[in-house]
This record gives C-alpha cells, sequence and structure tokens, in this order.
C-alpha cells in the first residue's frame, strides 16, 4: 500500500487554517433578507393569540409568518407543523418568524410579537409518557401520514414501538443461575456544533428553488422540499459548503423548511435563517434521551443466557429522526454479546422535550450505558473479572444479532482481540483500585461497544472524476465534509487503485445536488464505506477507459497495459506508454486528428441485501457490518467531595484497515472527548414547565482545553471483505462506551451502582444518600 | 439606530465604513468587510469562535463594539502571514471541521507572542475559553508546543 494507511494532509487544510473555508453562514450576497424565529417560551400549551401588530411597524420588515397552516412535515410520522399552529409541545418550537431586510430589525419585530399562551399539562419524561393516564402530545397521531414501517398507536404517546424476539426466554431464564435487573435513566442533551445551522433559500422566476445549507443530508432536503410541497425535485438545488461539525445534529431537516417558507413569503427573494447559539440548542433537534430497563440472566460459569431489555426513547415533541433511532437501539440492543434467548421492546416515545437528532453513534452510546452499567453490576454478583465477563460473551463470527443476521468473519469485527488490546494500554491485570492516599484513589473502567449502520436499504453512494488537461483528476462525491476528512480518504483510495500521487487528485469539497451525484446522507460512518466502494467503481471505469485509448494508440492488447504514475504503459516495457495529460482529453495524432474526448469516470454503489425488520420479531438485515470496541477509562476519585478528574480514556476499535493513520486517531480521540463530555457532565435541565434552563455555552459546558484526559488508541485490523480496501466505519466509535466506562469507574471509586448521566459529583452524594 | 462612519485598522490596512452604534467587531468584520474568518458561535463570549487580535491581545469580537476598535490594530486570521501556528495546526492534525480553528489558531498566535516561554498552566489559562468540539485538544497542544519549543 503506498497511499492507504499514510497520514495525508487534508485536502482543505491550509483553508482551514488561513479562514478561507467558508461554511453557509460565510456567504453573502445583496439583497439577503434575514429570518428570525419566535419561539416558544414553554414545554407544553395552547397558542390563544399570536399579535403581530406592533411587529409590523418596525421598518424594513417583509413578511411575518404566524398561525397559518402549512404540511405537516417529519421523516418517519408527518406530525410537525414547520410553525406552530393551535398548540406548542416543546420549549424552543417556532412559533412565528419574521422576514426582514436586515438581522437587527428582523430581531426586533420578533421581539414585538406577543404570543398569548394558555398552559397545558407537561410530559416531562418518557416513562411518564407511556403511563396510561399520560397527557397526549399528539391528539391526533392516528391521523398523521406515516412510512409503512413505522407504527403509532393512536391515543398514547407511543410514536413507534420495535419488537425483538429471538430464541426462547423460558429457557434462557430456566438455564440462569444468576439474575440482574437494573433501570437506567437520561435526559435530552446537545451536539454543540460550533456552527450553528443556518440555511438560505431563494425562489427564481423559473421556479428554481435555491438552497444552501449547513447539513448532512442536502439530497434528503431535496427530496423532503420536493415532496412535502409538492415542488418539482429537480427544480430543488441544494449546495452544501463545508459543514462546521454535525455529529448526527445536521442530518434532520428543518431550517431549509423555514427558509423556503419564507422566500415564498416575499416573492422569491433570498432569505437568511440563522441558528442563534440558545436557539440551536433549544429549537433544532438535540441528543435523544432514555429511560431503560435491562435484565440480565446467566449460568455460574458466566455465559448469558438471556436478556429481557425494555428502551423508552426520549423522542421529545416530534419523531423525525427518532423511530429509526428506536429502531437502531432495538437492533443492537444487547451490546456485542452473544445473548441467545432475548426480549426487547423499543419504544420511541412522544414527550414535551425538544425533539431527537441522531446523535454520533445513533443509539448507541445511550443503550451502552445501561448495558454496561449492567454487565458490571452482573460480573459482581458473579465475582468474576468485568472484563473476563465480556470476554467470554463477546459477539463472534458464528452467532447471530438480535435481528438474526449471522455473522462471518467479514461482517463482524474481532471483539476478543479489542478486549484484549485494552487490558495491556489500560493496564487492567494492576487492578482496577489504585490507593493513593486517605482522600484520593485512582480508579479504571471498562466497556464495549457494537455497532451496524441502519440506513435505507436503498441508499446510494455515487461518484463521479473528471480529468484536467495536465492529467489531474476531479473528484465529486455527494459526502460532505463535516470535518472528519472522508473526502481526502476518498482521494487516497482512488490514489492508491491508479496508483498515482495523491497531490494530483483535487476534490471538490462543496457538494451540490444538480451537479454531485447523490450520497444518500453524511451519517452512520457510512463515508468511507460506501463512498470509497463508489470511489472504486469509478476508478475501474476510467481505467477502462485510459486502456481502450492507449491500446489503440500504442497499438496493444488492452490486456498488456498497466497503470501507474499517471501513465498507461506496456507491462514488459513501461518505456512505451502516454502520460495521462496526452489522453486524458483524447489523444492528438501529429496531424491534429484527435480521438477519444474528455475522460470521465462514474462509479455508483448501493448496499446490498438490507432488508425491513419483522414488525413482530424484529428479524431482518439492518446493516451492512458490525464494528467492535473495548474501552477503558481511568479517574482520580476525590472520597471527600465525590469530584474527579479524568486521567486516562482508552479505545480499541477494530477499524478493519487504518486508511488514514492520524485522521483516524483524530477521529476516535475526538469522539472520546464528545462522550466523555456526554458522560460527564453534558444533559438539559428542565423544570415543571418542561422548560430548558441552561440553553447556553456558560451553563451547558462541553470540555474544554486542559479538562481533557490523555487518550490512549490501538486498532484491531479484520478486514471488512467486501469494505474499500477492507476497512470498517469508525467515526462514532470512540464515543460509544465512554458513558458505560466512566460509569463503571465511577460506580467502583464511589461504591455505589450509578444509574444516570451526566456523572456529576451531586449524582454521586444523591446516590450515597439513597444508599444510607 | 443612528449609523457612524469610522475607519478600523485592520490587517495593517485603513478600511472606511459606517456601522451603527450597536454593531459588534465581529458582525462589521464579516459583514462589512467580507472578512469570515472570525465566526459566531455564541454572540455571548462563550466559545471563543470569534477570536481575532486586537493590539496584540487575543479579543472575542463578538463582545467588541465596532466603535471600539477605532484606534486600534485589529488583526484577523485572513491577516496572518503565514505564522508558524498555522503550519503546526495542519501537522498535528490540530482541527478537523475547522469552524473553531480561526479563533483558535488567533488565541495560541498572541499566547506565543506575549508568552514565548508559556507553561502548562499559561496554556491551559489562555485556551480554555475556546471550544472545540472535533478534536480532543491533545492535537491543539501539541501545535501549540511545537512553535513554543522553537522559539
Amino acid at each position: 500500500m503506498e497511499v492507504i494507511g499514510k497520514s495525508v494532509i487534508r485536502k482543505e487544510a491550509v483553508d482551514k487554517v488561513t479562514g478561507r473555508a467558508k461554511y453557509t453562514h460565510d456567504y453573502q450576497k445583496i439583497p439577503l433578507l434575514s429570518g428570525k424565529m419566535v419561539i416558544s417560551p414553554y414545554g407544553h400549551a395552547k397558542i390563544v393569540n399570536i399579535d403581530t401588530s406592533e411587529a409590523w411597524k418596525v421598518p424594513g420588515v417583509r413578511a411575518i409568518l404566524a398561525g397559518k397552516q402549512y404540511p405537516l412535515t417529519g421523516e418517519a410520522i408527518r406530525d410537525r407543523p414547520p410553525i406552530a399552529v393551535d398548540k406548542v409541545r416543546y420549549h424552543g418550537e417556532p412559533v412565528a418568524l419574521v422576514v426582514a431586510d436586515t438581522p437587527a430589525q428582523a430581531k426586533t419585530a420578533a421581539d414585538l410579537i406577543k404570543v398569548q399562551y394558555e398552559l397545558l399539562p407537561v410530559v416531562n419524561s418518557p416513562t411518564q409518557a407511556f403511563q396510561k393516564d399520560a397527557p397526549l402530545v399528539h391528539e391526533r397521531l392516528g391521523e398523521y401520514k406515516k412510512e409503512a414501517d413505522s407504527h403509532p398507536v393512536p391515543d398514547t404517546n407511543i410514536a413507534t414501538l420495535i419488537k425483538i424476539r429471538k430464541g426462547n426466554i423460558e429457557k434462557g431464564w430456566a438455564e440462569s443461575d444468576t439474575v440482574v435487573e437494573a433501570s437506567f435513566s437520561f435526559a435530552p442533551s446537545d451536539h454543540v456544533a460550533l456552527e450553528t445551522r443556518c440555511a438560505t433559500a431563494e425562489i427564481l422566476p423559473d421556479g428554481n428553488i435555491i438552497i444552501m445549507t449547513s447539513s448532512q443530508a442536502p439530497f434528503m432536503v431535496k427530496r423532503l422540499i420536493a415532496d412535502y410541497f409538492g415542488e418539482d425535485m429537480g427544480k430543488i438545488i441544494v449546495r452544501t459548503p463545508l459543514v462546521g461539525g454535525a455529529y448526527g445534529g445536521k442530518a434532520p431537516v428543518q431550517l431549509e423548511v423555514l427558509a423556503y417558507l419564507a422566500s415564498k413569503e416575499v416573492g422569491g427573494k433570498p432569505v437568511k435563517i440563522l441558528n442563534t447559539r440558545e436557539e440551536d440548542i433549544l429549537t433544532s433537534p438535540c441528543h435523544i434521551g432514555l429511560d431503560a430497563t435491562v435484565k440480565f440472566g446467566a449460568n455460574r460459569s458466566g455465559k448469558i443466557t438471556v436478556a429481557e431489555i425494555l428502551y423508552l426513547w426520549d423522542g421529545g415533541a416530534y419523531s423525525d429522526k427518532a423511530i429509526d433511532l428506536t429502531r437502531s437501539g432495538a437492533t443492537d440492543c444487547t451490546g456485542p454479546y452473544n445473548i441467545e434467548n432475548l426480549w426487547c421492546n423499543s419504544y420511541c416515545m412522544y414527550t414535551n422535550h425538544p425533539y431527537a437528532a441522531p446523535f454520533r453513534g445513533f443509539s448507541h452510546s445511550e443503550l451502552s450505558f445501561a448495558i454496561e452499567r449492567t454487565m458490571d453490576l452482573l460480573a459482581q454478583k458473579l465475582n468474576i473479572d468485568p472484563l473476563e465477563l465480556r470476554y467470554i460473551n463477546a459477539i463472534m463470527p458464528g452467532n447471530t444479532t438480535p435481528t438474526r443476521v449471522r455473522l462471518n468473519k467479514s461482517n463482524v469485527g474481532n471483539l476478543q482481540k479489542c478486549i484484549e488490546k485494552v487490558r495491556g494500554l489500560i493496564k487492567w491485570d494492576e487492578g482496577p483500585v489504585t490507593v493513593l492516599n486517605d482522600r484520593f484513589i485512582r480508579v479504571k473502567g471498562v466497556s464495549c461497544s457494537w455497532k451496524t449502520s441502519t440506513i435505507d436499504t436503498d441508499a446510494p453512494s455515487g461518484v463521479i472524476l473528471t480529468f484536467n488537461r495536465d492529467g489531474s483528476i476531479n473528484l465529486m462525491s455527494g459526502v460532505v465534509e463535516i470535518g472528519t476528512g472522508t473526502k481526502t480518504i476518498l482521494a487516497q483510495i482512488l490514489a492508491e487503485r491508479l496508483k498515482m500521487d495523491v497531490n494530483k487528485i483535487h476534490v471538490r469539497m462543496e457538494v451540490d445536488t444538480q451537479t454531485t451525484p447523490e450520497h444518500w446522507k453524511t451519517v452512520a460512518s457510512r463515508g468511507t464505506f460506501m463512498g470509497g466502494r463508489a470511489v472504486l467503481k469509478a476508478a475501474e471505469d476510467v481505467i477502462h477507459q485510459l486502456k481502450e485509448l492507449a491500446a489503440c494508440v500504442l497499438r496493444s492488447p488492452k490486456e498488456d497495459l498497466e497503470i501507474a504514475n499517471s501513465r498507461v504503459f506496456l507491462r514488459d516495457d513501461p518505456a512505451i506508454g502516454l502520460h495521462f495529460k496526452e489522453i486524458g482529453y483524447g489523444y492528438k495524432y501529429p496531424n491534429g486528428n484527435t480521438v477519444g474526448g474528455q475522460i470521465i469516470g462514474r462509479g455508483s454503489y448501493i448496499l446490498r441485501h438490507l432488508t425491513p425488520l419483522d414488525p413482530e420479531t424484529g428479524a431482518g438485515k439492518p446493516g451492512p457490518e458490525w464494528t467492535v470496541a473495548a474501552y477503558g477509562v481511568e479517574i482520580e476519585f476525590d472520597k471527600r467531595d465525590f469530584t474527579y478528574r479524568l486521567v486516562k480514556a482508552a479505545t480499541v476499535v477494530d477499524i478493519g484497515r487504518v486508511m488514514n493513520e492520524k485522521a483516524a486517531i483524530g477521529q476516535v480521540m475526538g469522539a472520546m472527548s464528545m462522550g466523555l463530555a456526554f458522560a460527564g457532565r453534558e444533559t438539559f435541565y428542565f423544570d415543571e414547565l418542561g422548560r430548558v434552563l441552561n440553553p447556553q455555552l456558560r451553563t451547558y459546558r462541553p470540555l474544554r482545553y486542559g479538562e481533557n484526559p490523555e487518550y490512549l488508541v490501538g486498532f484491531v485490523e479484520t478486514p471488512q471483505i467486501d469494505g474499500p480496501y477492507g476497512a470498517r466505519g469508525v467515526g462514532e466509535h470512540g464515543l460509544m462506551g465512554m458513558p458505560g466506562a466512566l460509569g463503571n469507574a465511577l460506580s467502583t471509586a464511589a461504591g455505589v451502582s450509578l444509574h444516570n448521566l451526566p456523572l456529576i459529583p451531586e449524582l454521586i452524594w444523591k446516590a450515597k444518600e439513597a444508599n444510607k | 439606530m443612528q449609523s457612524h462612519t469610522i475607519t478600523l485598522n485592520i490587517n495593517e490596512e485603513s478600511h472606511i465604513v459606517t456601522v451603527r452604534a450597536a454593531d459588534t467587531l465581529l458582525y462589521t468584520l464579516r459583514g462589512k468587510l467580507g472578512l469570515t474568518g472570525a465566526k459566531p458561535g455564541c454572540l455571548n463570549g462563550d466559545c471563543g469562535a470569534c477570536t481575532v487580535n486586537v493590539d496584540g491581545w487575543p479579543m472575542k469580537s463578538c463582545l467588541m463594539l465596532a466603535v471600539e476598535a477605532v484606534g486600534k490594530k485589529v488583526t484577523t486570521i485572513e491577516g496572518l502571514k503565514k505564522a508558524p501556528i498555522q503550519q503546526a495546526f495542519i501537522e498535528n492534525f490540530a482541527f478537523q471541521c475547522g469552524y473553531c480553528t480561526p479563533g483558535f489558531i488567533m488565541n495560541c498566535h498572541s499566547l506565543i507572542e506575549q508568552h514565548p516561554d508559556a507553561d502548562d498552566r499559561t496554556i491551559k489559562e489562555w485556551l480554555e475559553s475556546n471550544i472545540c468540539r472535533c478534536t480532543s485538544y491533545i492535537e491543539i497542544e501539541q501545535a501549540v508546543k511545537s512553535v513554543l519549543k522553537k522559539k
């Protein structure tokens, strides 16, 4: 391998360190109207009256959108009015939208809109939502348009239920000697991408709708706007430049719809909507919360024989992506362990909380906290080393997943190898607890995870390659550059396949849905796999065309030709050949005659053999492969006040193949950082009215410089045979085990079982008080 | 609101701009001068994405009015001329999405100028005012230290 595995500098690096890298909000034009939302101050309330008369008096105001019925929106169930009418269902929900010439005018006017509310009883947790007498978030749930595999239950708060039934529960309980059962709960939180969401829309006289958006899913924006509003899909052109962090939060479609409606209201003039930080936290979709109950049975040797699992996901006020999150949580509900007898109900619950977007790991960091804490409780009860218990039960080729996919040596990584490697990295054999003095102890906790990517069964990825006259190649893919460096990896894959200098491959960073081939959504750690497969196919196409033309010019059979170093040449006599610059635009004979033309390569890939899940048993193939990982966290714990310092965090992930070493390590360390923040400090604090009390970065605090631990990263390489050069997804996995490992370390340190996130000293104190 | 025509010294050039009294330096740099390197992240001083350099010191441009910058020397990320910290960020993979990067680099650059012998404590004191959500901060630490070491 010449290019694969090398720490190639990302293609947009210079732009990013010189301030030239452009994000959606950096594009300016005149005129560009400004949209400003008025948002609900309550979690659940009837809208009695909206008075816009004062707002209209502000100079520069061009439109006010309020109180009007628009088609309902939402991906799995059409349950969400773009702008609330009749009632609001979460704190932060848009109730009006002002369009004015400048941001200041729009804000001034928005502040003058008076909305009169009548408070309604609030559904403040998924467990409360699940009670029979709970207030209803959606009274007309049965009337909504929906996708076939969404299963809402009218007259309840259940947006969907995914059932997993495998093996024989009774048999499993009969075979077990030890049983543990525990419940876990945590509230929604936020992604905190540094770039707040932003969208502009303009409708041209010919009907073309031009949208620019900070999104992971520009192609979904195009599809949904066409679908929601009956627009011609081909007339919707969505542009996505660089995206300033996403982590799943920019996969849903929201501001784009508002910008489109706003532009329509002002005769098609361009309108921009930029979230403030507070709106980005409250109004735009958040990171899902969960209430979980996990019950495991195991025999004396520690083999888990049975599991019963209940997940109540906090989908929030609208189901949007929460339905898929609920399904994804069900498909991998056990964590990476082979459990043959299994019962799981995974419910998507409506509550009066901000609604949920995907979050890096797509349900897996959340369910892993519940599963991994239960694993430690089981280990404790069985008196088995927690890492050993995980090793014994580790999922392996030959086992089946909860949805009954038979695993083989390609579609699952090697978890036991990951466990062994993490054991060494964190020096587990020294023991979990080191006493420093009377007050401080150092404590380690471990966890494991796995994940497949439950994406649409027909999700495509496409790539186009065009030649320049100097023989260099332009690479165009629908993958959005959200920071993962995937577009650079795609260039590495192409360089490797064509055996050429990666610097002679130019990557187009922006996505434009009119001219860039579709990549379904840049989510689920699927860019390298699907985009990479499309690149390989496009490379084959280019190789075929280059050889075809060269064969003619060189008067040689195609089979005798080789490609390397931007040349096509005779295998047995490399001196005879043609440089790409001589044939990339056709070959010109000395007399001027030219044959061939610009070489344009195309490649597309679609995941194979995926199926929906059976509604009664969950059986089905939800994703292509399972990436596995093992984790360790070490903390220094103060026994006096229950504060702690993060000392070390380790992840060993079976990555299939390392494509770009420094980039891969960066992905894993960055994900660990986010996972530790989620586990240790980040949450929405709700009051009794369903209001989020901390929608600012001084009250909602991500990790800052110097608060981070030392990071240890290890890789295992079990190739995924159908992945590009054997690679597996890796963008999410560093995060997924952090809540479990930190929870386990702190539970050991404090001598009390912890069941909630975030793991703050006050929580530990409360748990200890409750235990007294 | 009344507008004022003021002269600002940005990246060693004089610029005449007309601003509202309430316009922040960030809004003016981006909206009036097209210098979009400084990013809005919170408009509240919490995140540091809008950090520029004013008279040699890092300043969150969302917390400063444009009119306050009159008579001061403002340097934005666009005004850095191949500063060593820029190359160090590239070599150390100290950014991913790149959105916080201009602010971080301006803060690091100011730190290196003010404290060429900065110890861990000083570095932390300075850099904890910015948020990076993609990296683990280890990469940024390595980038800063690689430049400090060369000084």
